[in-house]
C-alpha cells in the first residue's frame, strides 16, 4: 500500500545501513521512545543490521507498560461494579493488576467491552441508557486527543451515563526525568512520530539544548527508523544540538492544532504515577474541573485505590533503558506472554514481549 | 484493537459532512475499510491518505514532504547527502 511499502523497501534499507556504517566512528546509545518503534526494530531486525558501535535502548513509551497498576485495579473494581460496563482497547485486558487481569474477570461475569475507538465507548452508553459506561483512557498525546473528542461529545449530546477513567501519560516529561537521572546514557532520541503528528516538535527544542542531547522525530516503517538513526547518528557525529524531523510527511513543527485546541479546553497537566518507574511530575492529562462529571474516579469513589508490583519484575530498569528484558531473572522462565508477571511482556509494543517474540537473549 | 502509537495511512473513499461537530469518511487501509473523523484535517478529499490512530485523523500525509523524503533517501545510495 501506498505510504507503507516505500518505506519497507529492502535496497533503501541496505543504502541506509551503509550511510551509517561510514559515518560513527565511536559507540553511541540511542533511544527510542515509543514502544511501536520498539516492535518494528525488533520485527525487521534491524538490531542485527546496525553496526556495533550503536545501541539501541527501548524508552518508556508503551501505554500499556506504564499506566499503573492502581489504575489497573479501579478497572478492575469498575468491571464488577453493577449495571455497569467498562469499555476499554483490547489490549489492555491483559495487563495484569495485583491479583487478575480484566480478562480473566470478564471471564467470571465482569462487563469488559473491547472497542476500537473511544467514540464506540460513547456510542454504547447510547445504546445502554440504563448502564454507566466507562472508558478506560489510556495511552500517550497520539491517543488522548480522540479521548478529548468523546468527551466533548458526550457533552455536546448530554450523555449522562458516560464517563472516562484517566490514565494519559506525555512524553516530554518523561525524557526529561530520562536525561536527568543520574545513571543515564542515553546520547539521543528518536522521538515518535505520531506523538509529534499531534503536539508538534517544539516542545522538545528546549530539552534537547538543555540535555545537549539530539533528537530526531522519527516514522514508524524500517526505513524510516533507519532515516532517523542514521540523521541521529549524523548529528551526534558532528556535535550538533537540536531538534530535526525525518518523518515530515505526517509530523508539522506546530502539530495538529484543532487536535491540541481540544486537548487544552478538556485536560489539565498534572503528575501522573507511571508504572515501574514512578511518579513523573507534570506527566498526565486530568479532566479539567468543569467536565469532573465524566470523571469516573470521583463517581465511583476509586480515589486511594492502591496496589503493588511482583517484587521480581524490574520493568522499571527496563523502561528507562538501564536493563535489557534478558537481564531480568524472570523474563522467558516466570514471566511470558501467555502468563505475563509484568506490564512490558503484555503487549507486542512492551520490550519483554518484543524481545521474547524475537528470541533476543544476549545483545546482538 | 491497539493503542500503540502505531497510527496507519489510509485512503479517503468518500467523506460525510452531514454533522459539523463530527466530519467522518470511509477510509481504507488495506483490505479493511473504517468510519474515521477526520474533523481535524484541514483540505481533504477523496483520494488523500490520512494517518489515522483510535478513529480519528491525526495528519493529512504531505505527498511533496513524503516525495522529498524519498529522493533523499535514494540519493543516500549515491552517498551524496550532506
Ligand atoms: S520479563 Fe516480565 S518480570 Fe521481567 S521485567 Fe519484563 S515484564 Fe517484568
Amino acid at each position: 500500500m501506498k505510504h507503507i511499502d516505500e518505506y519497507r523497501d529492502k535496497t533503501l534499507v541496505d543504502n541506509l545501513i551503509r550511510k551509517i556504517e561510514s559515518e560513527v566512528s565511536r559507540p553511541w546509545t540511542i533511544m527510542e521512545i515509543c514502544g511501536g518503534q520498539t516492535h518494528a526494530i525488533m520485527k525487521y531486525n534491524l538490531l542485527d543490521l546496525l553496526p556495533r558501535e550503536i545501541t539501541m535502548v527501548h524508552g518508556p513509551g508503551c501505554p500499556v507498560c506504564v499506566t499503573p497498576i492502581e489504575l489497573i485495579e479501579k478497572a478492575l473494581i469498575l468491571s464488577r461494579r453493577e449495571n455497569t460496563i467498562l469499555a476499554s482497547f483490547g489490549d489492555m485486558l491483559r495487563v495484569p493488576g495485583s491479583t487478575t487481569d480484566l480478562l480473566s474477570t470478564k471471564a467470571l461475569g465482569g462487563n469488559v467491552q473491547m472497542v476500537y475507538s473511544p467514540l464506540d465507548a460513547v456510542q454504547l452508553a447510547i445504546d445502554h441508557p440504563h448502564m454507566q459506561v466507562v472508558f478506560f483512557a489510556v495511552g500517550f498525546e497520539t491517543t488522548a486527543p480522540a479521548v478529548a473528542l468523546a468527551v466533548s461529545q458526550a457533552n455536546i449530546r448530554k450523555i449522562d451515563n458516560f464517563s472516562i477513567l484517566v490514565a494519559h501519560v506525555l512524553v516530554p516529561p518523561a525524557i526529561q526525568a530520562l536525561l536527568s537521572a543520574p545513571q543515564n546514557r542515553i546520547d539521543g532520541f528518536l522521538a515518535a512520530g505520531h506523538v509529534c503528528t499531534v503536539m508538534g516538535y517544539e516542545q522538545y527544542i528546549p530539552i534537547a539544548e538543555k540535555y545537549k542531547t539530539p533528537m530526531v522525530v522519527t516514522g514508524f516503517e524500517p526505513v524510516d527508523i533507519l532515516f532517523g538513526i542514521q540523521k541521529t547518528v549524523h548529528m551526534l557525529e558532528s556535535g550538533v544540538v537540536g531538534v530535526e524531523n525525518a518523518y515530515p510527511r505526517s509530523v508539522k513543527k506546530e502539530g495538529n492544532l484543532p487536535a491540541q485546541a481540544l486537548l487544552k479546553e478538556i485536560f489539565e497537566i498534572g503528575d501522573r504515577n507511571w508504572r515501574g518507574i514512578g511518579p513523573i511530575p507534570g506527566s498526565g492529562y486530568h479532566l479539567r474541573e468543569k467536565y469532573r462529571r465524566f470523571n469516573a474516579d470521583l463517581l465511583f469513589d476509586l480515589q486511594g485505590i492502591e496496589a503493588e508490583e511482583p517484587a521480581i519484575c524490574i520493568a522499571g530498569e527496563i523502561l528507562t533503558g538501564n536493563k535489557k528484558p534478558f537481564e531480568c531473572s524472570a523474563f522467558g522462565t516466570l514471566c511470558k506472554p501467555e502468563k505475563p508477571l509484568g506490564a512490558p511482556m503484555v503487549s507486542s509494543e512492551g520490550a519483554c514481549a518484543a524481545y521474547f517474540k524475537y528470541s533476543i537473549t544476549e545483545k546482538n | 484493537m491497539q493503542i500503540m502509537c502505531l497510527a496507519v495511512p489510509g485512503k479517503i473513499i468518500s467523506i460525510d459532512n452531514s454533522d459539523p461537530e463530527l466530519k467522518m469518511a470511509k477510509v481504507k487501509f488495506g483490505e479493511i475499510t473504517k468510519d474515521i473523523c477526520i474533523q481535524w484535517v484541514k483540505d481533504v478529499t477523496e483520494g488523500d491518505y490520512i494517518i489515522a490512530h483510535i478513529g480519528t485523523a491525526l495528519s493529512k500525509l504531505d505527498e511533496a514532504d513524503a516525495k522529498a523524503t524519498l529522493d533523499a533517501l535514494n540519493e543516500i545510495g549515491g552517498f551524496e547527502a550532506y
